[in-house]
């Protein structure tokens, strides 16, 4: 009656790609130390292990220890909301990502992917769009006029971005005539030219993609609704030790979900580029490491800008965004709409 | 299975429409609707329209409802008064009124299903491609008109939410 | 579920959108209880949509929820443009025209 092979593999499923987003957003704190401090030219964490690979461990414990400091006339229901309903909506994001071919384990086909939608794509965009809630909650129930800004300029910039985000897929959707992320990573297959950045001519796709994705995660360029030397934390003035912390792991996973994303639309998923001559196990631990490795790419590319780059003033943010990135994106969807077309792609 | 969703997404969305109508603060009220459209997406996909169902957490939940707490907010409205006077008549009157309309109302539409339950659903129901194939060649007309009225409806707003310039 | 069920609840949720306008005072709660009003419908096309099998309930939604953004744009800006003649957005207070 009910198989319980598929449910049993299902909750593994999830605690696969729970425990790997998770383990990710800790890594991810001591690549950001060590990298800003490479870009710095200091040292970075060095104390807590070899090269200072257990600072995460330091971290999470200082965060489960820290005093919580809640403010006394805070609207307890939505502040105590609001960060569970950041993480839970960049997990979501991420479920409809194939991070990995149709794998066979004790005869059954598992196709590495959480949910195989028809319509992944929307999915993972509806996802991000239910992230602007979390920030407009943290900053309107701290009844605090710094966090109430914050939030307002931080979720005004998420959905003025969100257009240029939802647009520039437009033209991967064309080429690929599908919105399933496991149909447009299989499409992407053999060479690495036949990727849609290069192949399928979504270069402006792709760079508008990743400017957008920067701007959804309020990373810097974009960071103004957090900067920390005007508005102290933003959104997120008022929380303290764990609550803050699920914010700072939303935002790391909502990172990893926006790479992963341009992965798969743009850079080929988990294929690797160069077709060989490989069969089963080899073939695919080969293609899981190649996902994770583009991942991992884009993270460093996170950092790395945020560490080189000077913030946007506000007003410069929402012009890059309606009046520069907007118009960008309507010419890729024309011009991937001529070249279609014409048969050119 | 599909049942323990149905009768949680029926609580959801109940529970939160009444919590728009009677709650005091505007921002509670707000956010209740929000779990409101989302529960109704919940509805879509356990109908099978998933496109719809993407598109109303994309446009009403994702884009709409940011919008009204977003004039909520910047507008910084205070908890709203109860109605002076005659204010509980006439909320017992609108009750009394609206659970007629909603027994008639619901009478009609039952008697339109011709009492039958649900077919199985075909392959193609709810995706993208089904709708999109009938939005671009039968609906093309209404299509059309429909991005005309968003672009006036743009303008309008814009114009309207002008602060008037200082000459 | 039955499409009888999801029919109660497409008619419960449209009068309790109606309630909410007859009852409520401010100009904003009464956008959102049209709101609410308009998603019973939609509910409720959707719902015949799937019994019979063909999407053209689903395209009617589809335009009223398109529908429902512009005129939510709209109706918040007449509020906005409210709020500064009268600084606030009761609606009891819109009395000038009574005689």
């Amino acid at each position: 009656m009910i198989d319980w092979t598929s449910i049993v593999i299902v909750f593994v499923e999830i605690l696969v790609v729970v425990g790997a987003l998770l383990g990710g957003v800790s890594i991810m704190t001591w690549v950001e130390r060590r990298l800003s401090a490479v870009i710095q030219f200091r040292r970075g964490p060095n104390r807590v292990g070899p090269f200072g690979l257990f600072q995460p461990i330091a971290d999470g414990v200082k965060f489960l220890m820290k005093e919580e400091i809640v403010p006394a006339d805070a609207y307890m229901p939505i502040y105590v909301l609001a960060p569970g309903m950041a993480l839970t909506t960049s997990v979501f994001a991420f479920s409809v990502i194939p991070y990995g071919p149709t794998i066979e384990l004790f005869g059954r086909k598992i196709d590495l992917v959480l949910l195989d939608m028809n319509g992944g794509v929307l999915f993972a965009l509806a996802a991000t769009a239910l992230g602007v809630y979390a920030v407009v909650c943290a900053g309107w129930s701290s009844r605090n006029k710094y966090s109430l800004i914050g939030g307002l300029r931080s979720s005004a910039q998420m959905i003025s971005y969100e257009l240029a985000l939802g647009l520039s897929i437009i033209g991967v959707l064309m080429v690929s005539s599908t919105l399933r992320p496991t149909v447009i990573v299989e499409q992407q297959a053999g060479w690495f030219w036949n990727w849609n950045v290069f192949g399928g001519g979504q270069l402006l796709g792709f760079i508008l993609f990743v400017i957008a994705g920067f701007a959804e995660t309020n990373r810097l360029p974009f960071d103004l609704p957090e900067a920390e030397s005007e508005l102290v934390g933003g959104y997120h003035t008022e929380y303290s030790s764990m609550k803050f912390s699920m914010f700072f792991m939303a935002e790391y996973v909502a990172m990893i979900t926006m790479a992963a994303l341009a992965t798969t639309l743009f850079l080929g998923g988990y294929q690797i580029g160069i077709p060989l001559p490989l069969e089963g196990w080899p073939l695919w631990i080969l293609q899981i490491m190649a996902f994770v490795t583009k991942v991992g790419f884009f993270m460093f590319l996170f950092v790395w800008v945020r560490w080189t780059l000077p913030r946007f003033r506000y007003d410069q943010l929402m012009n890059l965004g309606w009046k520069r990135l907007f118009p960008l994106a309507l010419f890729n969807i024309f011009l991937t709409g001529i070249l279609v077309a014409f048969e050119v792609i | 299975m599909e049942l323990v969703a149905f009768v949680v997404l029926t609580a959801l969305a109940l529970v939160s429409g009444l919590m728009v109508i009677l709650h005091r603060n505007q921002v509670v009220a707000a956010l209740s609707l929000a779990a409101n459209l989302v529960a109704i997406a919940g509805y879509y996909m356990l109908l099978n329209a998933q496109f719809l169902a993407l598109l109303q957490v994309i446009v009403y939940a994702g884009a709409i409802m940011v919008l009204i707490l977003f004039v909520i907010m910047l507008l910084n409205l205070p908890e709203e008064a109860r109605k002076p006077g005659t204010g509980r008549v006439q909320a017992g009157l609108a009750i009394v009124l609206a659970a007629a309309f909603a027994l008639i109302l619901g009478w009609a539409l039952i008697r339109a299903t011709d009492g039958g339950g649900y077919p199985a659903a075909s392959d193609t129901f709810g995706t993208v491609d089904s709708v999109g194939q009938m939005l671009f060649t039968n609906f093309f007309y209404a299509f059309e008109a429909i991005s005309l009225l968003l672009v006036v409806a743009m303008i309008g707003a814009v114009l309207l939410a002008k602060r008037s310039v200082e000459p | 579920m039955t499409p009888q069920a999801i029919l109660i609840v497409s008619a419960v949720l449209f009068a309790v959108g109606v309630v909410g306008v007859l009852t409520r005072r401010g100009a904003i709660t009464i956008l959102m209880s049209i709101e609410i009003m308009l998603n019973a419908s939609n509910l409720a096309f959707i719902s015949f949509s799937r019994l019979y099998d063909q999407p053209d309930g689903q395209i009617y939604a589809f335009f009223i929820m398109t529908l429902a953004a512009a005129e939510a744009a709209v109706g918040l800006a007449i509020v906005i443009a409210l709020f500064r003649l009268r600084e606030s957005t009761d609606v009891d207070e819109l009395n000038l025209m009574k005689w």
